[in-house]
């Protein structure tokens, strides 16, 4: 610590004369990354982008692969013990349905003549890496006729686990997709809206409230119910981003109008207009930066209740559909078992997925917010 | 402004933007490519001359502005048509909303209970391990799916037997004398609000707990301390008070948050409330019923913000009305 450092140190109580604690100014990333929660969060995050990314390797089948003989089949149990009691490489037993005709029940019996050891990098489907790169080869997988179905098999016997990886693809990206939508889209507006002011400000504004005085969830589901039954699945992820998007631009607009309504009368807007910009430009260059500290943690905290919507409208069959997977509509076979969930406890599973996302989304955006904003410190 | 002439200002400029909603659902729906009438055509227990009475009466073979004129002529008189079971939509929604209203109001009513206190313990003991554990709690609320937790709630009923899974009412409601209704009703309200509750507590407990620490650091408060006086005068009296003017702003937003969310919490326990409803005249393309549902959900939306905003202004005076 310098001399003069040290001068300045015992003048000012507030700052630090530790050495531990340098006078450098940490970037915000820094800073995030410090925090124990949110680097928890940041590589949870990471992880479960890269299954979603890498969802063909990692997983044993495909989204439509499906054994029709083992639908609602339990999960496959995994051995790593013989009958011995020996230690050996994991293996799994063949299973077979039976049907009781007395009880109408079905039962899942395992083939205990021939062991199906689990194999690392076992060629099995075609699929193409980022939709590039033709590829067979998945990380675990075992031989048929056995089947390693770790979350057991949905109703038309397709396998959960991997099901969870493509489902994550949709789940995870419609967050940001929804963002890049709506907020330009809100910005602008707000931004508009609040620099003209008069009455291109009260008709903005009336339109706005509309929008956000229809109850959010009764307004998606009206909105999703438009769309006709038999679309492409591809068209129907895209236009369901779009109406998540059309709910989420009004509430952001109204925020960024206050916003602007206080920072235009800034001298550095005055001084813009002095200099022959126009109103647009001056809007875009100087009036919308001074909003971005807002923005950023704003957008942080909306991607998990994109993600929460999306997942709430497949949940109810309005999202998107069968036979393409996402958590809410695999999440919807808990609730059509809703009397034997606890036999078939895994049907939870996609649940729990996107429990752990929001939760790190959320915790990432509360950091953020002291990072970026000490301002807003404990108000959520 | 005194508050009633207040309240009519505002109801009056309500009326504006329930029109403006009442065209953009009327538009939405009808970009719809969707027979309205279909699942009356459909169903054999509506005549045709109902059927013939509906067409007329929304004015089908009438360009659409027209029919927007119909069906808002309609409404005026209290006329919101038939739903497609042949119900009358104005009866069956205000079953459903007061069940829904039944539902809102306790969970509301249950989380502040929880909440403000669990807040302000929060913020007295900031940094002590309850802090740290409401802080847990709260987080994992917020993040926490109400279709999930209903369906874990469920599970727990299941695996316990102490609450019936679903519904409002058992199949034997009606044998039972008035306390014992009153008991069943009270069982089976017991998980929903349990959801609402959990998922609702956190936002609150977070803000209550924020501004009293903010509040606390208040000069008011440091010279309250000064002059002597007790921990609990400063901290209720004097303190409390101020911190939770904010809140109450959180009020209205939490209103429509709850008839959002009740909407998937309803569906999964089976509560005849408005959400389900509405998401049933969704699926069945119920024209009608979404219709008024969606203008009864902006109603009770925007009443809440009226209550919010009164509550605001009784409880802070220099709050100026205008």
């Amino acid at each position: 610590m310098g001399v003069d450092q040290v001068a300045i140190a015992a003048l000012n109580p507030l700052i630090p004369t530790t050495d531990s604690v340098p006078l450098v100014r940490k970037s915000p990333f820094q800073k995030l990354w410090a925090d124990k929660v949110a680097r928890t969060a940041l590589v949870v995050l990471t992880m479960l982008y890269l299954c979603a990314g890498f969802a063909d390797p990692l997983t044993p089948y495909s989204m439509y692969y499906n054994d029709p003989d083992l639908a609602n089949a339990p999960p496959t149990s995994v051995y790593v013990q013989d009958e011995q009691g020996n230690w050996t490489w994991p293996y799994v037993f063949a299973v077979k349905r039976s049907f009781d005709p007395n009880t109408f029940g079905q039962s899942y019996t395992e083939d205990h003549s021939k062991r199906y050891p689990v194999k690392l990098f076992i060629p099995g489907e075609e699929y193409k890496i980022f939709g590039l790169i033709p590829f067979n080869l998945h990380l675990f997988g075992v031989n048929s006729p056995a089947r390693i179905f770790l979350l057991g098999a949905d109703v038309n016997g397709r396998d959960n686990f991997s099901r969870l990886f493509f489902g994550a693809q949709k789940s995870l990206t419609i967050g940001f997709l929804g963002l890049f939508i709506s907020y330009p889209i809100g910005i602008l507006y707000g931004a508009i809206s609040g620099f003209a002011g008069g009455i291109t400000d009260n008709i903005m504004m009336r339109i706005a409230e509309a929008i956000m005085s229809i109850p959010s969830f009764y307004l998606l589901i009206a909105l999703a119910a438009i769309l006709p039954a038999g679309m492409p699945g591809g068209q129907r992820f895209a236009l369901i981003t779009v109406i998540l998007s059309f709910i989420g631009w009004a509430g952001l607009a109204r925020i960024i109008r206050g916003m602007v309504l206080a920072i235009k009368e800034e001298e550095f807007v005055y001084a813009a207009r002095a200099v022959g910009m126009t109103e647009i430009n001056t809007i875009i260059k100087h009036v919308v930066p001074q909003t971005m500290t807002f923005i950023i943690i704003a957008a942080t905290l909306q991607v998990p209740s994109f993600i929460l919507s999306e997942s709430g409208l497949s949940f109810i069959g309005l999202g998107i559909q069968q036979p393409d997977a996402s958590w809410g509509n695999m999440l919807k076979a808990a609730l059509d078992n809703v009397n034997d969930l606890l036999e078939q406890p895994w049907l939870i599973a996609p649940g729990l997925a996107i429990f752990v996302t929001i939760l790190c989304f959320n915790s990432l955006g509360d950091v953020l917010r002291d990072v970026l904003d000490p301002r807003m410190q404990g108000i959520s | 402004m005194s508050i009633p002439v207040y309240m009519l200002k505002r109801v009056l400029q309500a009326i504006p933007l329930l029109f403006i909603i009442s065209i953009m659902s009327f538009v939405m729906l009808k970009m719809a490519p969707i027979d309205p009438l279909a699942h009356l055509r459909a169903n054999p227990a509506i005549s045709m001359s109902a059927i013939k009475e509906e067409e007329e009466r929304l004015g089908l073979n009438k360009p659409p502005v027209t029919q927007y004129g119909i069906w808002l002529a309609n409404l005026v008189t209290g006329n919101l048509g038939v739903s497609v079971q042949g119900a009358d939509v104005f009866i069956l929604l205000m079953q459903r909303a007061g069940n829904t209203m039944l539902l809102s109001s306790l969970s509301i009513l249950m989380t502040w209970l929880i909440a403000i206190p669990a807040g302000i313990y929060a913020a007295v003991y900031r940094g002590k391990i309850i802090d740290k554990v409401f802080g847990i709690i709260s987080a994992i609320g917020m993040s926490m799916p109400t279709f999930l937790l209903a369906l874990l709630l469920l599970m727990f009923a299941l695996a316990t037997g102490w609450f019936p899974i679903g519904g409002l009412t058992s199949q034997d409601y009606y044998d039972l004398d008035a306390f014992g209704q009153f008991l069943d009703i009270a069982h089976h309200l017991v998980i929903p609000v349990m959801v609402l509750t959990f998922v609702g507590l956190a936002g609150i407990q977070r803000q209550m707990r924020g501004n009293l620490l903010e509040v606390l650091r208040a000069e008011y408060v440091r010279t309250a301390r000064a002059k002597g006086l007790p921990e609990n005068v400063v901290l209720y009296r004097h303190a409390l008070r101020n911190a939770i003017n904010p809140l109450l702003t959180l009020f209205g937003f939490e209103f429509a948050a709850l008839l959002s969310g009740a909407a998937l919490t309803e569906t999964v326990l089976a509560y005849p409330g408005l959400g389900r409803l509405t998401l049933e005249a969704v699926l069945t393309k119920d024209m009608n019923l979404v219709m008024a549902s969606l203008m009864l959900g902006a109603v009770m939306l925007i009443l809440g913000n009226l209550i919010a905003d009164i509550l605001l202004k009784v409880a802070d005076p220099r709050i100026s009305l205008d």
